[in-house]
């Protein structure tokens, strides 16, 4: 069964910065965008994370996998500022990030999205998505009573929004509450909503879950969109393998929140570490974070 | 008889009290309503916005633009003080927190040791004068039957206005850019936070506004009674705003007007009512005294329940917001 071979045409991978780098955890990459060191979070006697080196390459689409609490969503989290570690430092374009508070760290263009997603659902779904836009003047309370000084950048704001929900396909419900959406929509609006931010690394946790199986393909093509067309950088968590097989260009996987490996998606669904990782250390010899052949997938 | 019941409500309805209480609400609307800020003290905002007035004026002989502005100043001090430790916490350390405070400053302006400032128990009087002085009705019979005193009117006039072009204020800030993003803290701050939002900064800035218009509706209230005492300022005022602002329809512009302006004419006129059957004597063995506090506070009890039941967007919400799951 040679997984390889069904690669979908046009996934385009850019493994091409990475070609030369060792596949092992750890590793230094050419140009990396976020740089971590000794992070480590314990919750009690739970060691949630404890990640010695890892490095994002940037301009690529990096998927982290892990069985069910490895601690991809605690590394998100203090990485995004909204958990605090117990140790450790991080970089992200060079600069540290030690104590950031969250919205600062979005501020320097690392914007997240949530696992549970987090549309705002009394907002309309173009509020929601205005609300993702940076530096507003109109956003100051002394400027908030005198229209005029932000009417113009208002319009604009306005209209990038209206132009990312035609690309997301959530614009025929512009008007409607944010809560009235769909799961599916829902992670559509939510990424949305982030590149808003524009930012330069976006972190997805688990931006396929409960989408059906053709939103899923849309879904998809938006997160390379976010690589191919606007050269931005990827981090995301994801437990449906196809899609890590689909999109990523490298693959960290997390267990008990260590790095136990890194690779390209084909060699990694043959690591030893992280087979061992999925289903303990005396396994059979199958292979457990295969890619499934397409009879066996959902379709567009 | 129905006459003098209604005419009670109405001259209730549109009175100065009302109009301190319209500034109450108006205020928790913009913590409670568009920021999901639980302010269980707003009656303590009001509380130091009449002190600030009256003190200055009526103890240190100052001028009335003095205490206005202290008043102002107090209640922004007293939102800084609750909302600095408070407001990085959960929503319910706020609520604590406030009902607390309000508690704590009502005791501490009623303690003997303090008399000499807040005159205790029996508080203070002459800071209204200058207000008075100014009052463009010299009659003492306006408005027909509801036979409002020219000061009255005033207060009436000032309290209303203000409380008018406040919630026109109000209204377009929450129609600007910064109140999307207020909206946005209500419905989930970490969505706020992740867009690059600084969600404290916001909350605190809330927090001092609507604080502001509870201080500004404390001033109202003591320079149309022209008296202030620490016992005015019960727990309950806080929770008689809460219902105004429901009864009205939380997060809308005119909400807390309309519900302010129903809530005090329910009431009243329900006092007054029980008063005239009492008074008739139909009911034997029930002193007007007893009847009257205890029959509206039943009443008002079981119409907040019937509203939240039937109609829990208030009278101009909207029913369908109000249904989306929050979460």
């Amino acid at each position: 069964m040679s997984a390889d071979a069904h690669v979908p045409a046009g996934s385009g991978r850019t493994i091409g910065p990475l070609a030369g780098v060792a596949r092992e955890p750890g590793v230094a990459k050419p140009d990396p965008v976020l740089v971590v060191d000794g992070l480590r979070r314990s919750f009690g006697g739970v060691t949630a994370v404890d990640v010695a080196h890892l490095e994002i390459q940037r301009g690529l689409i990096t998927g982290l996998i892990g069985p069910n609490g490895a601690g991809k969503t605690t590394l998100f989290n203090l990485l995004t500022g909204f958990d605090t570690p117990d140790a450790g430092t991080w970089s992200f374009d060079g600069e540290p990030l030690g104590s950031t508070s969250a919205y600062a760290v979005a501020r320097r263009g690392m914007v997240r999205t949530f696992q549970l997603t987090k549309a705002l659902s009394r907002m309309t779904v173009l509020e929601n998505l205005m609300l993702g836009g940076a530096g507003q003047a109109g956003e100051r309370l002394s400027l908030a009573l005198l229209a005029p000084a932000w009417r113009r950048e208002e319009a604009a704001l306005r209209e990038r929004a209206e132009e990312l929900l035609v690309r997301f396909k959530l614009d025929h419900m512009r008007d409607q509450f944010a809560g009235t959406l769909s799961g599916g929509q829902r992670k559509l609006l939510e990424m949305a909503r982030a590149l808003m931010v524009e930012p330069s690394l976006v972190m997805l946790d688990e931006p396929m879950a409960g989408v059906n199986p053709a939103l899923t393909q849309s879904l998809l093509g938006h997160v390379k969109d976010l690589r191919d067309r606007e050269g931005r950088t990827v981090v995301f968590v994801e437990h449906d393998m196809d899609v890590v097989f689909d999109i990523s260009d490298w693959v960290v996987c997390l267990a008990e929140g260590r790095v136990i490996a890194e690779g390209p998606p084909e060699s990694i669904g043959s690591d030893e570490a992280v087979i061992d990782a999925y289903l303990g250390a005396s396994h059979g010899r199958d292979r457990p974070p295969r890619k499934r052949p397409p009879h066996e997938r959902g379709t567009a | 008889m129905i006459e003098t019941v209604v005419f009670d409500a109405l001259r209730a309805a549109i009175g100065p009290t009302a109009a301190a209480y319209a500034l109450l609400a108006i205020g928790l609307n913009i913590h409670f309503g568009y920021t999901g800020l639980l302010n269980f003290g707003q009656v303590g905002f009001m509380l130091v916005g009449g002190y600030g007035l009256a003190i200055p004026v009526a103890v240190y002989g100052q001028p009335l633009w003095v205490g206005l502005l202290s008043g102002l100043a107090a209640a922004v001090v007293l939102a800084l003080l609750l909302g600095a430790p408070t407001l990085r916490l959960r929503a319910d350390y706020l609520a604590i927190t406030t009902i607390a405070a309000a508690e704590i400053l009502r005791f501490l302006s009623r303690n003997s040791t303090s008399e000499d400032v807040t005159g205790g128990v029996y508080g203070l009087r002459q800071f209204a004068g200058e207000f008075y002085a100014v009052s463009p009705f010299p009659g003492d019979r306006y408005l027909g039957a509801l036979a409002f005193s020219g000061n009255r009117m005033w207060a009436m006039t000032v309290g209303w206005g203000v409380a008018v072009l406040l919630s026109i204020a109000v209204h377009r800030l929450m129609r600007s850019p910064w109140g999307r993003v207020l909206r946005s803290i209500r419905e989930d701050e970490d969505a706020a936070r992740s867009l690059g939002k600084n969600v404290f900064l916001y909350k605190m800035q809330s927090l001092i506004l609507g604080g502001v218009l509870g201080g500004i509706g404390g001033m109202v209230f003591v320079l149309s009674l022209q008296t202030i005492q620490p016992d005015m300022f019960l727990p309950q005022v806080t929770f008689f705003a809460f219902t105004m602002v429901i009864l009205g329809g939380t997060a809308t512009a005119v909400g807390p007007l309309a519900g302010t302006v129903l809530f005090w004419f329910l009431i009243t006129g329900l006092q007054s009512g029980v008063r005239t059957v009492v008074e008739s004597g139909v009911i034997p063995g029930v002193s007007a005294g007893q009847a009257v506090g205890a029959t509206t506070l039943i009443v008002v009890g079981a119409l907040l329940m019937a509203l939240m039941v039937f109609r829990p967007q208030g009278i101009l919400g909207d029913r369908e917001e109000l249904r989306l799951d929050v979460r």
